[in-house]
Parts: C-alpha cells; structure tokens; sequence
C-alpha cells in the first residue's frame, strides 16, 4: 500500500490540525472550512487525517458501507438483508473534483449493466462512496452552483435522494465535508458556509526554522517512506487512541448553566444568525473536552472553539473584507476579559 | 552558476542551458517535480524541445499528448461504448494517464484548460503516479493562464524554448535515477534553500520543497553523494526566482535570516564534497544565492510589483464555452444525436428509441438488444450564463471635479447587486494617456472595492481608449463562454483621440466609432452620464452603443441598480 504523510508529523497549522481532530471525533459538525493560500499543507493534512483514523466495520457487499451497529441509518437494501457478514474498512477520503458532473457526484444508472443484461442498476457515486468518511473538496468557493445545491441537500439530511434515469432510490450519505479555497479567488455561498461546522485559516508559516523543518520532513519522508512512518507510528496510534476514546465519552460530556450563558452571550455579541452557531460552539466545545479527556465543557473550551465555530457566521458585508477572525477574537477577548 | 563551482570546490555543475536542465532534473525525479509550464506559441523549437525532454526518460521517446477537449473516459480509462456496442458486452479501456505513465504528457493548449480537466491532472500530480507533464501555454497577456490548480503544482516554467542545444544523454540520466535516493541534504542546504525562498518572497511551501527536490536531482544529476551549494543555486534559479514577489533585502536585513544556522555545521556531509564553512562565508554564500536568482528575475517584476498588483493575476482558467451545455448543469429532454465530444449518452431515451425496432432488425443469438448509431439520444443540460460586469470608468480631471466620487458611489451600488447575483465584475480605468485594466474578471468583491477606492483622478479624457479596451475584454470574456456587459461611466469630455494626441473634435470622433465597433459586437452597455447636466454627447456615445443612457442627476441608487438587474435578465435570455 502506498504511505501516506503521518499527521503527526505536520509542522505548524495547529489550529487546523485541531480542528480537523475535533470534526473526526464529533462528525455532527458536519465539516471543516479551511481558507488559505495554495501550498499550505491543506490536502496533505485531510489524507493524513482519514489514513490516522481506525478502520470501521461495515456490512460487507454493500456499495455504502453501512454500520452494522447502526440500525437506524441502514440503506433498503442492508435493512432488508437480515444478517450481515461484517468487514474492515478504511475510512473513506473522497475527492469532489471541481466540474465533476452530476452524474458522477449524485450517482446515475450502471451503462454496463443496462446495455449487457438489460438490468436497471444504480451505480453509487461520490456522495455514496464518502458515507461514513470525508468529502474533499479543493477550491470550494470556485464550486458551479448546481453542485453546490445537490450538496447543501444532501449535507443537512444525510441522505441522497436520487430521482432520474427511471431510478428513484435513496441512499444514505453522511460525511465530514472538508472544503478548501482562497477567498481572494471567489466568495462562498452562505447557505454553504453554513453547512461547515468549523472553518480555519490557514497561513504558510513564514519563520525559516519552520519552513526548515517542513522542508526536512518532506524530503525525509520522499527518500524513505516506510521508515519515516515508523519514526511516527507511536505518535500516530497515541493519537489515534485520543480520538477513538474523545469518540467514546463526547455524548457523555456535561455543559452546566456558566457554559451555555457564555456560549449565548459570545453569539448575541457577534450577531451570528439564528441558533446554528450556539449549537455548533457547543458541540465543539464538547468534542474538544472529550479530546482533551476533561469530563465537562469549562470556559477554556469554549473560548478556544469560538473563532472557529464562528467565524464564517457573522452577519458580513460583501464589500467588507476585514477579517471575520479579528472580530471574533475581539468580542471572545472583551468576554473573557470581563 | 560559475561563481560557485571555484569557490565550493565541486565537482562542475553541467553547463547547460536552463531549459535543458529543466527537462533533465525532470527527467531524473518525474514523480517529485510534476512537469514544466512550457510558455511558449507552436512552432518546431517547442516540438524538438518536447521530443527532446521525452526522449530523456528511460525507456526511449514515451511521449503523449493530450488534447483539449479530452473525455473523462479517454483521460481516466472506463467502459470503451463502441467497442462494448459492438461485443455484446462490457469492454473496458484504459485511460490516457495510465498509459502514458512512467513518461511525458503534454497538454496543448494549457492555458485553455477547464477547471474540471485541471483538477484531475492536480490530484494525478499529487498522488505522483502518472507521467510528467508539460503544459504547454500559448497563453497572450496576463489573463490568459493554465488554470493556477494545475500551474502550482509543476515546479518549473521555462519561458523561452531554446534553439540548438546540448542535451545529456539517457545513460546519464539513469545513472543519476539510481543514485537520487541516496543523495544527502545537509542541515546547512535546507536552510539555504529555506532563507532564498524567503529573501525572495516565495510563500509557497509546495515551492521550497520543489527547490529541495530538484537541488537533489541536480546533485545526484552531478554524480555527488551530497546536495551542494551550486545545486541549491541551480535550484534557486530555476524554481524559486519565476516565483518571487519581492526583489531580495539588502544584506543587512538578510543577516538576521542566516543568523539561524548559528553553530550548526554541516554534519553529515563527505568532505571531499563541502569544506567546511565558517558561519562568515555562509552568509556570503547565500548572499550570492540570492543575487545569482535575482538576475534570473523577470524584467516586468519591479515595474508590476509598483503597480502594487501580483505579477500574474491567474483566475481559474478557461471556462468550458458551449459544450458545457452537454456536459452539466440542470437537465433538459434528451435529443437525438451524434456521441462525441462532452455528449452522453442518455440510455433510456436510446433503448426507448431502439425498442420499436427490434423485431426488424436481425439480433444474433445471445444479444437480447440491438442498438444502432441511429438511436442515440443525447443529454442535454441548461447551463445558466455566467455574467461579467466590466465597469469602464472615467478618472479623468474634469470627471473628477465633476463627480468621480459618486461615480464610485454608483459603483459600489453595482457590486452589491453583481454580489447578490453572483456575477464576476472587472474595472477599467481610463485617464492620461491611454486605459488600465485595475481589477481583471473576478467574484472577489473586496479586491473590486479596493481596486475602486484606490481609483485617482486627473489628467485628460481618453474615452476611445477606455472604451476600446472594455471591449477588448468583453470579447475575450465571451470566448470564455461568459456573458459580458459593460457600464460605461463617463461625463463625455473626450479630448484624447485614439492616436493618443490631443484634440477635441478627433477624440470625439473616435470615441464615436469605438462606440459603434460596441454595437457591432452585441455587448450589451449601459453608459451612465456623470456630468453636472445631461451632456448631448454622451446620450449620442449611448445611442451608437445602442445601450442606455442614465444621467446620474436623475438616477437615485434604486434606479440604478434595478437598471443593471434588467441588463443581466435580457442578456440571460438571450444565450439561453
């Protein structure tokens, strides 16, 4: 199998580095916005991120690698088949290239079948495929629009619908949905901002001893693959452990009274529309207590989940290109400093 | 290169010419450095230097090119339909990146490439499993580019092709693929690399690490155990210096940079190799380093870098034109057609279409269907037009007095409206001497806002030329397959001719008949008279443009937008 670059060895970009951490762990979140130039390391680490995580059962044959824990989210055809052998898999990564056709994204029906046999058989696509995994999607902001409308459906109800070519069938479709673009390049939509959970901004590190250290890596990891992942490989399953156990306890985190009074005040402070921010603080702030092994949510948490949960929800002024990030960080400051 | 060979002691670096290294440090790491953004028209100097670089790679000449309009099957391999029309069954085939794996692709027309097509040579690049690639760019001035997707990820640009020139053998070639893995990288020559890119601007870490990359290919190119430092400098010149933003610090500042390597010796490198230096000489060294990659600049640079504008604004790229209307958007009836091109190939419609034949025509046993050429339906979608605002806007002296501030008042009105509509917007502005696109086509607002803020005013009229270069753009946004109309704003005191001299009457007539050459062209306009009371000559400009006119005293700010709003309506309509 090919390698893929550890994780852990990434050098800087924290911030999305940990967020990426807490979509894996609380995949209600529903995704990742990273927004930065080219060159940052932002595919390096989603692939990273999908190889680290533990392989998942899935019932096997199934073309959407349903849970066989999860009785609820089984497609027709898993729910009508009883007993199921179970297999291993990888967590998906699946790349939504930029103009890639609705066939493909949505899913349409299998030529070789119906020109062969005659037969009516749908042939799964990328939605499909990153079920239980990750959706990539480089340069979302230059994304055409009616992609962009299959996507927001599809992302809020966890389900792909499919009706067209004589095929009407629904599928189950939940995913982490990693986008990631520059802003000079084009604006996002909001209703698709929405659907991030958290968003980041990346920047190339600009001290030498840094840019020194991601240019040994690289280089390091180019020359001897197998080699450089074992040099990683306790660092990787220390983490791995973190996330499956973070998984295991976040429904169990407690939020008191202190925690949702700030969380709402930090949300009426920025004007954020509607309650989709609080949730989102919340839930993150919950994923990172859980990640950090904490038993409830404290102010810490919140604080240092309020610019990415928030960020991309202010109220924003086309023509205004402050960064969303500077404000946050003020009125989070003003909060805390009270 | 020659101040560093005397001075490290190493073994000469090739004399060759930078194009030819190029090919050659390609040819040693495909997998590592992608390919080479050929900037160059056709002609057989490109073609030799193609077959030349192919013919580097062990193997022999394993070169493939790929054409533009390349289907997705074609590029990724699938079902083969006629074959498997003809068979009876599926037959598959593979795709062009699979088969010219382990050699060279060349993309013709680079700089026509969709986003689509780019970002699937991107992600073969980055899995580093396919050919190299060179992208060979006919592209003309700055708009014209390879998608940047694509762009970024080949670590080296050659903007001229050479005539005659010396080449390294295959044998080399592969002796130096054998040696590559075992090539070391001192401490030292990753911070040189590392403090040139910085010295130079290059944000880009994918960059850095191409310039580490090739430096590898050039030593072990050299047949050296160790990266040294005239294969940094090699490296610099090649990769780092196309990509700098910034002419290098004076040494001064640049000191406190190399002040890092502090104490660190290169450890691990042979002797014979690289003397030790002391922590003096080096920081020579890389003062030379970022001197020798500063002669290798583009002469536009500082000039561009004045205007306070990147070197190269690359948008996305060629946007498909009218086959994108087979390709995506929201589905229309299926018709009857020729497969081909973007055309799929829509199987209901083609089997209810065949249906009513079948006893008719002979079926060989085993063969529940027979499908004939005859019966292909085709898929059909309705792509809605993008749009393009390009705003063409007066600067000039008496335009300023007048009233270049609500001007841009009215402007800013307009990029809400092209916000809410998701148009793309470009400004013009044309003052002085002649026209100056400020802002080419984006869906960045913010820039646009900046752009128009930043706008000063003064100087003559030249509106034949500001016109003529609105027009210029909108019929290179029209081969792109976007829908472009202009806003004029001008108070109409035109008194630059299209000569560039000055004089009243023939600047009037010129602009006259640039704004005639607007009708020819079917751009939609609208020409928004900024003057203090209605100027005759301007609603004369609007009646030759056949657009319309607007006198700003009477146009409050919902007239106006709700203006703009019917321009795009009408123009949508029309290209449906």
């Amino acid at each position: 199998m090919k390698r893929v670059f550890p994780f852990t060895a990434l050098v800087g970009q924290e911030e999305m580095c940990e967020a990426l951490v807490i979509a894996a762990i609380e995949p209600r979140l529903s995704g990742v916005l990273i927004l930065g130039d080219r060159g940052t390391g932002k595919s390096t680490a989603v692939r990273a991120l999908a190889a680290l995580l533990p392989d998942m059962s899935a019932i096997a044959g199934c073309p959407y690698n349903c849970d066989p824990a999860d009785e609820a989210a089984l497609c027709d055809a898993c729910r009508a088949g009883g007993e199921h052998a179970v297999r291993r898999v990888r967590v998906p990564v699946v790349d939504l290239p930029l103009g890639a056709t609705e066939d493909r994204v949505v899913g349409a029906l299998n030529l070789e079948r119906a020109l062969a046999d005659g037969a009516k058989q749908f042939e799964p696509g990328l939605l499909a495929r990153a079920h239980r995994g990750f959706l990539y999607i480089d340069e979302v902001n230059l994304l055409e629009d009616h992609i962009v409308d299959l996507l927001l459906d599809v992302a809020a109800s966890g389900e792909n619908l499919v009706e067209r070519e004589g095929l009407s069938l629904r599928h189950p479709a939940r995913f982490v949905l990693i986008g990631s673009g520059n802003p000079e390049e084009g604006e996002l939509r909001p209703q698709l901002l929405d659907r991030f959970g958290l968003c980041v901004e990346v920047r190339t590190p600009a001290d030498i001893p840094t840019r020194v250290e991601v240019v040994r890596r690289r280089d390091a990891f180019d020359r001897d693959p197998e080699g450089f992942c074992n040099r990683f490989a306790d660092a990787e399953s220390a983490l791995r452990e973190r996330i499956v156990a973070g998984r295991a306890r976040v429904a169990d985190i407690a939020v008191d009274e202190a925690v949702l009074i700030r969380a709402a005040e930090i949300c009426a402070a920025l004007g954020t529309d509607g309650l989709r921010g609080e949730l989102t603080l919340l839930r993150a702030a919950r994923a990172c207590a859980a990640y950090e092994g904490a038993g409830a949510v404290t102010l810490a948490h919140l604080r240092r989940m309020s610019a990415p949960a928030l960020r991309h929800r202010l109220r924003r002024d086309p023509l205004d290109d402050s960064l969303a990030g500077t404000r946050v960080a003020r009125v989070v400051e003003d909060m805390f400093a009270a | 290169m020659s101040p560093f060979d005397d001075a490290s002691g190493l073994p000469p670096a090739p004399a060759w010419d930078d194009a030819v290294m190029m090919a050659a440090l390609l040819a040693v790491d495909p997998a590592g450095l992608g390919g080479i953004l050929v900037r160059s028209w056709a002609g057989p100097a490109r073609d030799e230097f193609v077959h030349a670089a192919a013919a580097l790679f062990p193997g022999g000449a394993r070169l493939r090119k790929m054409p533009l309009n390349i289907t997705d099957d074609r590029l990724l391999g699938g079902l083969d339909l006629t074959a498997t029309l003809a068979a009876g069954r599926p037959v598959n085939a593979h795709g062009l990146l699979s088969q010219a794996s382990g050699g060279i692709l060349a993309l013709a027309m680079a700089e026509r490439l969709t986003p689509a097509l780019a970002g699937k040579l991107a992600a073969c690049l980055d899995a580093a499993a396919g050919p190299a690639m060179l992208a060979l760019d006919e592209g003309i001035g700055p708009d014209e580019a390879p998608p940047a997707a694509l762009a970024d990820r080949l670590a080296f640009t050659l903007a001229d092709v050479p005539g005659d020139a010396d080449w390294p053998s295959p044998g080399m070639i592969e002796l130096a693929r054998a040696r590559l893995p075992h090539v070391s990288c001192g401490d030292a020559m990753f911070e040189q690399i590392c403090g040139v890119a910085a010295a130079l601007g290059v944000a880009s870490l994918r960059a850095v690490i191409f310039a580490q990359r090739a430096a590898r290919a050039a030593a072990a190119l050299r047949g050296a155990d160790a990266i040294g430092t005239a294969d940094v400098a090699a490296a610099a010149r090649l990769i780092l210096a196309p990509r700098a933003t910034r002419m290098p610090a004076p040494p001064a500042a640049q000191a406190a940079d190399t002040n890092m390597a502090d104490g660190q010796q290169p450890a691990d490198m042979p002797g014979d190799d690289a003397p030790p230096e002391g922590e003096g000489e080096a920081e020579g060294t890389e003062d030379r380093l970022t001197d020798a990659a500063a002669m290798a600049l583009p002469p536009d640079l500082l000039a561009a870098l004045g205007a306070g504008g990147p070197r190269r604004l690359v948008r996305g790229g060629g946007h498909a034109g009218d086959a994108a209307s087979l390709s995506r958007g929201r589905p229309l009836a299926p018709r009857r057609g020729a497969l081909g091109g973007a055309a799929r190939l829509s199987v209901i419609d083609t089997l209810r279409q065949a249906a009513p034949w079948q006893r008719l025509r002979t079926t060989r046993p085993g063969r529940r269907i027979a499908v004939r050429p005859e019966d292909f339906c085709i898929k059909r979608f309705k792509e809605r037009a993008r749009r393009v605002a390009i705003f063409a806007v007066d600067a000039s002296g008496s335009s300023a007095l007048n009233r270049l501030p609500e001007a841009k008042g009215a402007i800013q009105l307009l990029l809400a409206e092209c916000y809410v509509r998701r148009d793309e917007v470009a400004l013009i502005a044309f003052r002085g001497a002649g026209a100056e696109t400020l802002l080419p086509p984006t869906a960045a607002l913010a820039r646009a806002r900046r752009a128009l803020a930043s706008l000063p005013g003064g100087g003559p009229t030249p509106l034949s030329a500001g016109l003529t270069a609105a027009l210029r753009l909108a019929d290179a946004e029209r081969r792109r397959g976007l829908s472009p109309f202009l806003v004029l704003l001008t108070d109409g005191g035109a008194n630059i001719a299209a000569d560039g001299k000055p004089g009243r009457a023939a600047a009037g007539r010129d602009a006259l008949a640039a704004a005639r050459r607007a009708a020819g062209q079917g751009v939609p306009c609208l020409v928004v008279d900024t003057s203090p009371r209605k100027n005759p000559f301007v609603a004369a400009l609007a009646a030759e443009m056949r657009g319309r006119y607007l006198p700003l005293p009477y146009a409050d700010a919902a007239a106006l937008s709700r203006v703009v709003k019917n321009f795009g309506a009408d123009h949508a309509s029309l290209t449906a």
